[in-house]
């Protein structure tokens, strides 16, 4: 693990907010060169602390309307069902986000659909139909905030 | 804003792999990069996307305990959702704050260094919270899919 210091939190803030910022726009809000905000940069990714883009995009405008996250519980246990269930589940398509979780439920999911009669059909046809599936709660997302956590 | 096939097509590639060198994504999505340039401009423009943002991995700053804490409200209390979530955002471990229809009403994203300092967060601002009416906790073991694609 690395040590960061007060430009590098700077850094990581800047570039959650808007990770397309070029080194030297970055070198300037900070107060460094552009070559040194390329080597602070770098040294963020190859620590793994950057660990990547998200593209935020507007789902609705995209046609999908609904997002639903799902907790699942398993009907059977074993070492088996779990990769049976595990590479069923990250194949469909809908399915954007899967979290083995201790719980309550054994996983979170987080599913798009165009409608809610589009998410029907998955919750059926997709869903209910993976092996060893049990229990399933669904809540609707109404709104999301990402934070900048305790580096903020 | 009405999307073409080709739109759909750099859009699938763009979800999926936001890290992607532009050239890359050009010549996957079978544009020039010029013409590339142009639709991302015009998506942009309508607003279909909305920003790049970087991505942090807690884990790698020292931060081993990832915890999504679900609450129902006291709904009796019309200013309960907006108290509870402005209380939420001054909570430096909370990097995601997200609402539900559902059992659920308020979902809480929890990062923490350990378990004593999960236990501290947990019992010293999680639980002064205003207007709980019942939460659980499910504690993140792994993340098996994580993206934004969507089945266009």
């Amino acid at each position: 693990m690395i040590d960061l210091d007060d430009i590098d939190r700077a850094m990581l803030r800047a570039l959650v907010r808007d990770g397309g910022i070029s080194a030297g726009e970055l070198g300037r809000r900070l107060g460094l060169s552009q070559p040194a905000a390329w080597r602070r940069q770098k040294r963020l990714e190859e620590a793994g602390i950057l660990k990547g883009l998200r593209l935020e995009v507007d789902r609705t405008a995209l046609g999908f309307g609904v997002t639903v996250f799902l907790g699942v519980k398993l009907a059977a246990k074993g070492l088996v069902s779990l990769e049976d269930f595990e590479r069923a589940v990250t194949a469909i398509p809908e399915v954007q986000v899967v979290q083995h979780v201790l719980g309550l439920f054994d996983y979170r999911l987080r599913v798009v659909a165009r409608d809610i009669a589009d998410f029907e059909r998955v919750l059926r046809r997709r869903i209910m139909t993976l092996p060893g599936v049990g229990n399933v709660e669904a809540n609707v997302l109404l709104t999301e905030e990402r934070r900048s956590g305790p580096i903020g | 804003m009405s999307l073409d096939e080709t739109d759909r097509r750099i859009l699938r590639h763009y979800l999926a792999e936001p890290d992607l060198p532009r050239a890359v994504l050009a010549e996957r999505s079978g544009v020039t990069p010029a013409t590339l340039w142009r639709r991302i401009e015009a998506l942009r423009a309508a607003g279909v996307l909305q920003g790049l943002h970087a991505v942090v991995d807690w884990r790698k700053l020292g931060y081993e305990v990832e915890v999504s804490l679900r609450f129902s409200l006291d709904k009796t209390n019309p200013r309960a959702f907006d108290e509870f979530i402005s209380a939420a955002r001054n909570v430096p471990e909370v990097i995601g704050i997200e609402t539900f229809l559902g059992r659920v009403d308020v979902r809480l994203n929890v990062i923490a260094r350990d378990m004593a300092h999960y236990q501290e967060v947990y019992r010293t601002r999680i639980l002064a919270l205003p207007h709980i009416a019942e939460l659980d906790a499910l504690m993140l073991i792994s993340t098996l899919k994580d993206g934004e694609g969507l089945p266009l």
